[in-house]
């Protein structure tokens, strides 16, 4: 009989994440596929009460909870006991978690200490065959497979924004706390806090509906012979100031810096998208002034609409990947749509 | 400084560039002509090597080793390149590199091949590699090398590290919303799963590479053959995306009425 498991951590202010909601959605559901079995959940953070409550209304039968001080902190050793105790304590044969930073740090190897397999970024789960299947992409999300494992435990990581959110009203839930032994596995690292760019300066927005893709002929000569990347931060800027899009970047336009070529300064590699950035989940993406074939387009794999603004008609970036192409110059379009954007405010 | 042994697992994958048809054989699921497509050292792996190689040169006493699994042959052919970057010694393993080979074998050979290396020092030791690879892109095998061996100082995502004048290692990892975290650790063992780093590319330099090529061939010659048995593990299907979609190309409009046009669908 398969026991699934829930696995997932509290924030700070003990609340659940929405990617812990969409793991549940994910673990409720196998659950209801695989005839005969259970659903349990186990969280882990300084206090998971609250966050037990408002799930209450899930099917699972028993909730599970590791608390404590050093447990609010991400930190693998200390992730690394609490979550081995807790799917020790569940006796759990297929653990369903979101695939957040602090849980891709710390589950593999979890798995490996509990003689497990693991499979992590899962865009999607089935049943097939009287078999549980995810599906996975290798290959930088050019190529999905869909497999299935005899193995137990397994581990199974749920990309954030692949799922639905588990809409279960809020109860009181019964958590069995379970004990964990964290002497000499956390004091060897300490967790400082979180740096993050200024308010003003952050321009990763994983919740934005728009990602705005920047490419390399944003630095480039322009018609006039002459570069912009002055006039092109501030209409960069502008426009995600008035959107409050999410901006990513092609890799050569990241990796100029590191050639020192002229840059757009609020560009880093956490902006990268693509073959060796991330693909990042919004409901719509506008590229601009992007030229590439599939190995960098693949970092709007998981953007819903997509239109291009390009003065190639034939781009590789955006013929038969983009929903619109428009040819034109993103200069003097994105100038106009700041505007427009600005008047109608 | 502290001197340190900094052992670097990396791999090879097929060039960027290249197109890649999955194909079904015997063993598994594969690449159309694999063998034959042109491979690079994996890019996170890559950042690894030269975050390590940069701190060995730092601390004075310091050696680098890559730990590689693939082919003889291709890793052959990719260490003739990377030879030329920065200095180190291989440790070579002959198995499939491929991205659906199964992490936890992976992650056994190489753990056994750190284990194995003469002289390492545990309490001097930091295992790099990158976070993922771009083969099987998981993110999950370092930590499996890093149970293996007893590291329970573990980060992912890495873009930095400092070493503070106690010895401390101050790490910056990558955590959600283009944010970083700060740790300290008091120092080796730990494990580092690097992203991006800072250091460009290293420039090729042929006296490095010759230096390296004196222990990099005898190594490959020596590779052992590594089996990877992927128990337990079934493909259902492999498939590459076959999503087209019907471009609407607009040529002859305005800057104007692309912004109204722009706008009018982000408000949609």
């Amino acid at each position: 009989m398969e026991t699934v498991l829930l696995l997932a951590h509290v924030e700070p202010d003990g609340s659940l994440a929405r990617s812990a909601r969409e793991a549940l959605h994910a673990a409720r559901e196998l659950h209801k596929a695989i005839t005969g079995s259970n659903l349990l959940v186990a969280l882990v953070g300084e206090s998971v009460q609250g966050a037990a409550d408002s799930i209450a209304g899930c099917p699972a039968t028993k909730y599970f909870g590791a608390i404590g001080a050093e447990l609010s902190q991400s930190r693998y050793g200390t992730d690394a006991a609490a979550a081995a105790a807790l799917c020790q304590a569940a006796q759990a044969t297929i653990v369903v978690a979101p695939a957040t930073s602090r849980w891709n740090r710390v589950l593999p190897g979890v798995a490996q200490r509990l003689g497990g397999q693991v499979d992590s970024h899962v865009t999607g789960l089935g049943h097939a065959g009287g078999k549980p299947t995810v599906n996975r992409w290798y290959y930088r999300q050019r190529i999905e497979a869909a497999l299935t494992r005899t193995h137990r435990p397994w581990f199974i990581l749920i990309d954030p924004s692949s799922q639905t959110a588990c809409d279960c009203g809020a109860g009181t839930a019964a958590v069995e706390l379970v004990p964990v032994n964290l002497a000499g596995v956390g004091g060897h690292t300490t967790v400082i806090g979180i740096r993050e760019p200024k308010a003003d300066a952050q321009t990763i927005r994983p919740d934005a509906s728009l990602l705005f893709v920047t490419g390399a002929g944003w630095t480039k000569k322009q018609a006039d012979g002459q570069t912009h990347v002055a006039e092109a931060e501030r209409l960069i800027l502008d426009f995600l100031k008035v959107t409050r899009a999410s901006l990513g970047s092609s890799k050569s336009l990241v990796d100029l810096g590191g050639e020192g070529q002229a840059v757009l300064p609020f560009l880093s590699h956490l902006n990268q998208i693509g073959q060796t950035g991330s693909t990042p989940r919004h409901a719509k993406g506008l590229s601009t002034c992007c030229h590439g074939e599939e190995p960098h387009t693949v970092g709007w794999r998981f953007i819903g609409e997509r239109r291009a603004i390009s003065l190639d008609p034939n781009c590789g970036w955006a013929r038969g990947k983009a929903d619109v192409l428009y040819v034109a110059d993103a200069f003097a379009v994105i100038s106009k749509t700041n505007e427009l954007l600005n008047s109608n405010q | 400084m502290n001197a340190y042994h900094i052992v670097v697992c990396g791999s090879i994958v097929p060039d960027p560039l290249q197109t890649l048809e999955p194909v079904t054989t015997a063993t598994g699921p594969a690449l159309k002509n694999e063998m034959m497509l042109p491979a690079v050292l994996d890019p996170w792996a890559g950042h690894a090597l030269y975050e390590a190689a940069n701190l060995a040169r730092s601390a004075p006493g310091s050696k680098v080793w890559l730990v590689s699994l693939g082919p003889k042959a291709k890793l052959q052919q990719v260490m003739m390149t990377v030879a030329q970057k920065v200095p180190f010694e291989l440790v070579a393993l002959d198995a499939p590199a491929g991205g659906f080979a199964e992490a936890a074998d992976v992650a056994a050979a190489l753990a056994e091949s750190i284990q194995a290396i003469p002289g390492l020092d545990h309490a001097k030791l930091l295992v790099f590699g990158g976070w993922e690879s771009a083969s099987r892109g998981a993110g999950v095998t370092m930590q499996m090398v890093g149970e293996r061996l007893g590291i329970v100082d573990q980060f992912q995502g890495v873009d930095q590290l400092v070493i503070n004048p106690d010895g401390s290692l101050e790490i910056l990892e990558r955590v959600e919303g283009g944010k970083h975290q700060v740790s300290r650790c008091a120092g080796p063992p730990a494990l580092l799963g690097w992203a991006t780093g800072n250091l460009p590319e290293p420039k090729n330099n042929p006296q490095v590479g010759m230096a390296n090529m004196r222990t990099a061939m005898p190594a490959l010659q020596k590779a052992r053959p590594t089996k990877l048995a992927s128990a337990g593990l079934e493909f259902v299907s492999v498939t590459r995306p076959r999503e087209l979609r019907a471009t609407r190309i607009v040529k002859d409009k305005s800057p104007g009425e692309i912004a109204a046009e722009i706008v009018q669908w982000i408000r949609k």
